[in-house]
């Protein structure tokens, strides 16, 4: 009896984990699009109408077996990169990721120097 | 000489960040897309608006003539602005106008259109609104000017008389 309410139990559990995942999956892909009507928003903050129909496509892309790379190849196609904030490293990107590395190897480069200097 | 550098390097750097700073306040921070695309028309599959029969994508955009969809409601204020050119555009022989009706009540839908007149030889209905991303949309009204299963131009926002001419100079 105790090994049946325990199989019951699971067997109520899976469908709401399978659930989770899928919902996770959603949220991680829109939290990283950009809305369109609201631009300062992604499309998981919005509740706008494109908004609203950008979360419905994820949930159909993701029904249809695509990877959540594979979506954000689909939405770059249709807007360009600028659709994600959290853009690939490419010729129109390689300032924003190179920029903060150059400057922190030169304040690196600067305080040694000055260290070396007082010694 | 030094200790006039300092401040004169902090003051040249204020300066600098006040100019930047005041150029992006300047500057709208609204996105405007380059409207210059010759991509491919999405592929996908509807139902028509009046006979809610499923249409797909290659039966309505089937010959080499140009075609113009537009994406329409009746909830949309400036889609009743640009509604007047949508029905000069209609007499025209040379492009056929397709209606895309995102996310609206079928009974405004038609009331709209019988008031202002139906420019449209078809019209598709887009429930969910995943047609028009599909097809790249960034708000309603919007409009594609197709040939060849191509999109030639795209117009973001209601037409008006300056882009009414250049479809015409395009489709002539």
């Amino acid at each position: 009896m105790r090994i049946l309410k325990i199989t019951l139990i699971i067997l109520l559990l899976i469908p709401n984990l399978l659930f989770a995942d899928d919902q996770f999956e959603r949220n991680k892909i829109t939290k990283n699009l950009r809305c369109l009507i609201c631009q300062g928003q992604s499309v998981y903050d919005s509740d706008s109408d494109f908004a609203n129909s950008m979360k419905i496509l994820v949930d159909k892309k993701l029904a249809e077996g695509l990877s959540e790379n594979e979506i954000y190849d689909f939405f770059k196609e249709k807007y360009g990169d600028w659709i994600l904030y959290d853009p690939g490293l490419n010729k129109n990107t390689y300032i924003l990721w190179l920029l903060p590395i150059l400057i922190f190897l030169l304040g690196g480069a600067i305080i040694i120097k000055k260290l070396k200097f007082k010694n | 000489m030094k200790d006039k550098l300092i401040p004169s390097i902090i003051i040249i750097s204020f300066i600098i960040i006040f100019l930047i700073f005041y150029k992006g306040l300047q500057e709208t921070n609204i996105y405007t897309p380059n409207s210059e695309i010759k991509k491919d028309i999405p592929i996908f599959s509807s139902v028509k608006f009046d006979s809610k029969e499923n249409v797909s994508s290659s039966e309505i955009f089937n010959s080499n003539k140009f075609y113009l969809l537009n994406i329409w409601a009746s909830w949309c204020v400036p889609c009743r602005q640009e509604h007047a050119y949508l029905m000069r555009l209609s007499e025209s022989d040379q492009v056929t106008l397709i209606g895309l009706n995102y996310k609206d009540n079928f009974n405004n839908a038609q009331n709209f259109l019988k008031k202002l007149g139906n420019p449209y030889e078809t019209i598709l209905l887009d429930e969910d609104g995943t047609i028009s991303i599909e097809w790249g949309a960034y708000g309603v009204p919007e409009t594609f000017l197709i040939h060849k299963n191509k999109i030639v131009s795209k117009y973001i926002g209601p037409l008006n008389e300056e882009l009414i001419n250049e479809i015409y100079s395009i489709i002539k």
